[in-house]
């Protein structure tokens, strides 16, 4: 039968799944058309990992670099551009949640849909992780033959651990970001992508936080990269077990258990006040 | 929300009863009541005038755009907004929508407040807007496919239904497997007419649906809306700038200026609103809308203040 309900109807409600679902396929499907955007980044990264790490090898060759262990700081840099790939990317991909829709001008028809928010952020926060994985192991498959590393002592199990907790309360982190594209229309997404930079900046990606100034040092302490970073590294480097990264674990974990609430509740506050003053659209 | 409601243990048992109370009271409720509606924009807060430089800035205005609008669509019913560009039509439309908060007054949709009930009232409407904004770079089919999933419907069901309301509207199903930004403007709005009537809801807003369209176009878009609002019983809030087409569909009409609505009746009486000793058969709404809308169109030039926030 096509057209209007004969009479009212209220509809079923779809399964909490099948909405997320709708979001990771059409996520993909656009990740698919904008595969040329995906070549971008991901030469991006392979350049970015191997132009950082390659530092560690000109340490080894100039005479400054004798007291130092060379192939420690290959793979503390390794894990830095890596590990930020994928923190970035997933930032990326959950900020971009309103600016997104912006673009391509569909924001008030998903937004009128009959989804619940969370089930929509949920769907761009498993789409993130799940794209900034993929990205993430690819860059690493072709970085790794450059460096000569010793990854033997390396517990993968508690780096991954770290990687995917974190990466929750990174989502978090993102949906506060992907507020500010909501608030001001023109200048939100470049807000959020400053707050990224800032991130980069004090979490200890390239180095350890301890080289920041005091001041920036300060910061280290809110950013949950940090924590994701020390502990990955704990992990891979000296080889630390699930038990020893418990520390970073239980930061991450409390980070998620207040961003990711706060940022719910900040986005629907966000999303009342748009719809109060008009802001999310106003042609058409 | 609704699925929260019906499960079996023994203490949702009673939330599921309320639902089918709040069912049963939407049954005998009219579609949509609009009542005492206003909505101004700009005038706000502004933080930034905190800032020094920014303190003798000038105070932005509040403007009203929808003034103290009601009225209420009957069931079966093609209920036309009409007015001039700027008149608060398409705002009107966004708070029924739940996009826009209205400041005052209240919408309800069958029954139901479009504010605190907002989720509810999003499953039983859908809406065409005037440009047709999709994922341009999806195809048509895909764009549907998500847009129907967001309201329950699965994949089976989109391309069970999506080609047979295209075909209808004149659309080349073959055409749904090639990105939407290689469509033309009217291609994208059937398929924007189709996206909206797949999730049959039982309150359509149409805005401006045959805006764009060749002459034959617009008549399949018409041909369409009558069809299912003949055989479907819809109740359809339609605004157009198209005198004829909303003389054609709508079996009542609100002429709206300024934000306030002027004029409320079938298309016959609003004719013979303006007709001052005339006879009626002289009397287009074109006429009619040049009555009722000429004047205030001048007013709004006139106090429409000059700074406005985006
Ligand atoms: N989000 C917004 N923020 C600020 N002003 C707005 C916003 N939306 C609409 N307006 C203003 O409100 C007025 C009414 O706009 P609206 O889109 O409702 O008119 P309309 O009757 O649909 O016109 P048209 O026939 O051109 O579509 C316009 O002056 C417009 O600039
Ligand atoms: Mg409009």
């Amino acid at each position: 039968m096509v057209g209007l309900a004969e009479q009212l109807r209220f509809p079923a409600r779809p399964g909490r799944h099948a909405l997320v679902w709708a979001f990771i396929e059409r996520q993909t499907n656009l990740w698919k058309r904008y595969w040329a955007w995906e070549v971008v980044w991901l030469v991006y990264g392979v350049v970015n990992t191997l132009a950082v790490t390659l530092i560690a090898n000109q340490v080894d060759q100039s005479s400054v670099g004798q007291s130092i262990d060379v192939s420690r700081l290959v793979l503390f840099l390794l894990i830095g551009t890596l590990v930020w790939a994928f923190l970035s990317a997933v930032l990326d991909d959950i900020s971009l949640v309103i600016s997104w829709e912006r673009w391509e001008g569909t924001i008030e028809h998903t937004l009128m849909a009959p989804v619940e928010r969370w089930l929509h952020l949920s769907g761009m926060v498993l789409f993130g992780i799940m794209h900034a994985t993929v990205r993430t192991l690819i860059i690493f498959a072709i970085a790794l033959p450059f460096f000569s590393v010793h990854l033997g002592q390396a517990d993968w199990f508690a780096a991954t651990v770290v990687l995917l907790v974190g990466s929750f309360s990174v989502a978090g982190l993102a949906i506060f970001a992907g507020i500010l594209p909501m608030l001001y229309p023109e200048r939100g997404q470049q807000m959020s992508m400053m707050i990224q930079a800032f991130v980069l900046l004090v979490s200890g990606v390239y180095y350890e936080v301890g080289v920041l100034p005091a001041w920036l040092r300060m910061f280290s302490y809110v950013s949950p990269a940090t924590y994701i970073l020390d502990g990955i590294r704990s992990a891979i480097i000296d080889g630390d077990s699930l038990i020893d990264v418990w520390q970073q674990l239980a930061a991450l974990a409390a980070f998620g258990v207040v961003l990711i609430p706060g940022g719910l509740a900040t986005f629907a506050a966000a999303e009342r006040w748009a719809k109060k003053t008009g802001r999310l659209k106003r042609q058409g | 929300m609704g699925r929260d409601w019906v499960m079996t243990s023994s203490g949702e048992f009673q939330a599921a009863a309320i639902v089918s109370w709040a069912e049963a009271a939407a049954r005998t409720s009219p579609p949509l009541r609009v009542t005492g509606v206003v909505k101004s924009f700009g005038g706000g807060f502004d933080p930034t005038r905190a800032l020094p430089w920014r303190r003798n800035a000038k105070r932005e205005v509040p403007r009203r755009v929808v003034d103290d609008v009601s009225f209420e669509i009957r069931r079966g019913e093609i209920f036309g907004v009409i007015g001039a560009n700027g008149s608060g039509k398409s705002t009107l439309i966004r708070m029924i929508s739940t996009l826009l908060l209205p400041d005052a007054g209240e919408v309800h949709v069958f029954g139901l407040d479009a504010v605190r009930d907002s989720m509810r009232v999003r499953s039983l409407i859908n809406r065409v807007s005037a440009d047709p904004s999709f994922f341009r770079t999806m195809t048509a089919l895909e764009n549907l496919l998500f847009f129907g999933r967001v309201y329950g419907l699965t994949p089976g069901e989109v391309k069970e239904k999506a080609p047979e309301i295209l075909r209808r509207l004149g659309f080349e199903w073959e055409r749904a497997l090639e990105p939407m930004s290689h469509l033309s403007r009217g291609q994208q709005q059937k398929v924007a007419v189709a996206r909206s009537f797949l999730t049959s809801p039982s309150l359509m807003l149409l805005d401006e649906p045959t805006t764009g369209l060749d002459p034959r176009s617009k008549r399949d878009v018409q041909g369409f809306v009558r069809e299912v609002q003949r055989d479907h019983d819809a109740s359809i809030l339609l605004t157009t700038h198209d005198m004829e087409e909303a003389e054609l569909l709508c079996d009542r009409i609100a002429f709206i200026s300024g934000g306030r609505i002027v004029a409320e009746g079938t298309p016959l009486e609003l004719r013979q609103k303006v007709a001052g000793g005339r006879p009626v058969e002289q009397i287009d709404m074109e006429d009619v809308f040049m009555e009722l809308t000429g004047r205030s169109v001048e007013e709004d030039e006139i106090v429409e203040p000059v700074t406005v926030g985006a």
